[in-house]
């Protein structure tokens, strides 16, 4: 405890004799560039995510899972890893059932310790739900949980997020002021704009750098 | 011409290593495309002059009450994250930290550590540290990795292997990996991806740095674009965060700004591919992510820039690197000369509080005082200021009690003296002008050598006459006088 109490008091001696200074944060600064009227929200989102190599899809509430089908054959994946405890992840095996799909519907439902080898080498793709989207930064925002773990949406070459329109936010500050987020966050909560890229070498971009390779938006619109 | 300079063969001080730089063209090359691109990036990131000034007006006042309040916030974040479930450690040096690093991962019989992006754990030379205790500790940042593979020290605090280009990587890849020869940057990415991936499922411990520390929430904010940072706190059973005391901020809300700054200064995106903030380990309910989380606070000197009301700007700093892609200075000779682990305008201003003003005498001198550090940086920070007071610190008398670690060791009676006569001569008319006649009347007797600038340029030689006396004799012309 001694490097603490060292550290805290040196750093108390040299405020001796000062004020905090006051709160001056001003929202209007983070807020006012970055509005837009609803409608053009998913269209903000939409091309911000696009310019950074995302794919963007935009459905009905209720044919999504067809396009989900669609997007795994075109690219002859043949799994897919869900989480089937959600109301998505019933939508879709409920699709898969009653239309006889190819590929196979993986879940994560035990501790990654069990299966970590699998998840790297064998998963070719994942779904995942997202708990909005901001478009001032073209990002989705995820908070993994037991259903939907962290890995989830990291460790399978390809990502495909379903994001309600919705829930499509002007910005962060609107966004974690409209959830709360203050008053209490998951132990991991994410922000996800593009997939995995890098430009470290002479920076070239390139894409599929640790992450997943591809990103794919599906837009939900109200039913 | 050298493709590269190996730190350990470096010369050893900065203005021989300067000139080598200053002599290897590829290298300039290398750096003045980069940082070219970077201006360009961060510029069209702002287009909006006003949007951008208010933004690091705010930037500076957040930090500047982050650091009003650092004790305080400090014990409330680790409170917090003590709360959440997350072991806060306190060091004061880097030996400190790295003895509580290596305890930790000796504790869980780790042997294979996995890093994300951590300027602080290069501080700390936390590599070495554990290369001689036989626990490997792998870069997987695709630079720093590139960076490490070719025994060098990151040249940029963002992109740590700029100094490099395509068939410079290549190069290396297929002589340490075996990999056939490609100037192709997409497989070259590919060839790291493949062989870290390996690494990052092995891995005992994962390390990372902390952009932002929240002590409202007890969360620890990184941010990245390639996922390395999120495998290396998310895949191994144990995470260690190592960062400086300054990174912590009061409200979750002060990151939005902060984060915007950051991402568009380093490099002129609206946002990084992740925003990941950890604010915890596993649950006993979740699936995976570490089972423990660590975070490492580490001083090494920043209280003491911290004592000075001037220096503890310095700890405005969020590392986003804008002031070394701006400064003339830095994109020629590049981040290695430096000799330090943070280059640039930033690294000349933190680094005497580190290692002492001793050890880097030639820094605080080695800028022209263009300005443009402080113009773009998005935090405010006096960067050319702070290099005027760092050159008067520089020349302190050492029998004066010392403001700033090691400074004084450029102080000299000889130049001292020369200044004291210079303001004498200055400060009396009669004095001056007696040496204003004695100048112009033996001109002749100028030395021819004077020392350095006669190197590169000819001898200085008085006018005839004086300013002063043509002055004069214009005026007495005219009958005014």
């Amino acid at each position: 405890m001694t490097a603490r109490s060292n550290i805290l008091g040196k750093l108390r001696n040299s405020l001796a004799g000062t004020t905090p200074r006051p709160d001056e944060f001003d929202e209007q600064l983070v807020t006012r560039p970055w509005q837009y009227p609803p409608a053009a929200r998913v269209e903000r989102l939409r091309s911000l995510m696009e310019a950074v190599h995302t794919e963007v899809h935009q459905v009905s509430a209720t044919d999504w899972p067809a396009l989900v089908a669609d997007l795994l054959n075109r690219r002859n994946l043949s799994n897919l890893l869900c989480a089937p405890a959600t109301d998505h992840g019933k939508a879709l095996q409920h699709y898969w059932q009653t239309t006889g799909q190819r590929s196979q519907l993986l879940a994560y439902d035990r501790p990654i310790e069990q299966w970590k080898t699998a998840l790297f080498e064998n998963v070719e793709a994942s779904i995942t739900g997202t708990i909005g989207g901001i478009a001032a930064t073209g990002s989705l925002v995820l908070w993994p949980d037991r259903h939907e773990p962290r890995l989830m949406s990291l460790v399978p070459p390809v990502h495909i997020a379903l994001l309600k329109a919705s829930e499509i936010h002007d910005n962060l500050y609107d966004l974690m002021t409209a959830q709360r987020w203050a008053a209490g966050l998951p132990t991991n909560a994410l922000l996800v704009s593009g997939p995995s890229k890098t430009a470290d070498i002479e920076q070239v971009l390139a894409y599929g750098a640790h992450g997943p390779k591809e990103l794919i938006v599906v837009i939900l619109d109200q039913a | 011409m050298s493709q590269r300079i190996p730190v350990t063969e470096l010369a050893a001080d900065f203005r021989s290593r300067a000139t080598t730089a200053l002599a290897d063209d590829q290298l300039r090359t290398n750096f003045r495309t980069a940082m070219d691109s970077l201006i360009k990036k961060r510029a069209d990131a702002f287009p909006d002059e006003q949007e951008r000034e208010g933004l690091r007006e705010l930037g500076n006042r957040i930090k500047a009450r982050a650091l009003s309040r650092l004790p305080d916030l400090l014990e409330q974040l680790e409170a917090k994250l003590t709360e959440n479930g997350v072991t806060v450690h306190w060091a004061e040096t880097v030996e400190q930290a790295n003895r509580i690093v290596h305890g930790i991962i000796e504790a869980r019989n780790g042997r294979q550590v996995v890093k994300g992006k951590s300027m602080v754990s290069e501080e700390m030379e936390m590599n070495d540290y554990l290369a001689r205790r036989d626990i490997e500790c792998l870069e997987s940042d695709m630079g720093e990795y590139i960076v490490q593979l070719d025994g060098e020290k990151p040249s940029h605090i963002i992109m740590p292997a700029i100094h490099k280009n395509a068939r410079q990587v290549s190069r290396l890849f297929s002589e340490k990996l075996d990999e056939p020869a490609t100037d192709d940057v997409n497989e070259l990415i590919q060839t790291g991806r493949r062989t870290l991936r390996r690494k990052f499922m092995e891995a005992d411990v994962g390390v990372s740095g902390v952009n932002f520390a929240i002590a409202e929430t007890g969360t620890l904010l990184l941010v990245e674009n390639e996922g390395n940072g999120r495998m290396s706190t998310t895949v191994p059973p144990v995470h260690i965060a190592v960062t400086g005391i300054e990174k912590v901020v009061q409200n979750l809300r002060d990151v939005v700004p902060l984060l915007s700054l950051l991402t568009r200064s380093a490099l002129g995106q609206p946002i990084t591919t992740y925003v990941n903030l950890i604010s915890g380990p596993r649950k006993p309910e979740e699936l995976d992510g570490p089972e423990e989380v660590h975070l490492v606070l580490l001083d090494n000197g920043r209280s003491g820039a911290f004592a000075d009301a001037q220096m503890r700007q310095t700890l405005n700093c969020i590392r986003c690197g804008a002031c070394m892609n701006h400064c003339p200075v830095y994109t020629r000779v590049g981040g290695h000369t430096y000799g330090e682990v943070y280059p640039g305008p930033i690294g000349k201003i933190i680094t005497p509080h580190m290692a002492g003003l001793n050890q880097v005498p030639d820094h605080p001198g080695a800028s022209s005082l263009c300005g443009a550090c402080g113009e773009v940086c998005p935090v405010k920070i006096p960067i050319p200021q702070l290099l005027q007071r760092l050159r008067q610190e520089n020349v302190r008398n050492p029998a004066e009690p010392q403001v700033v670690k090691g400074g004084g060791s450029k102080y000299s009676r000889t130049e001292r003296m020369i200044w004291q006569g210079w303001q004498l001569l200055n400060t009396r008319p009669a004095l001056y002008g007696l040496f204003l006649r004695a100048a112009t009347r033996l001109r002749r007797l100028t030395p021819k050598n004077a020392g350095p600038w006669t190197r590169n340029h000819s001898a200085p030689v008085p006018a005839r006459r004086s300013l002063h006396e043509l002055a004069d004799a214009h005026l007495r012309q005219r009958g005014d006088q």
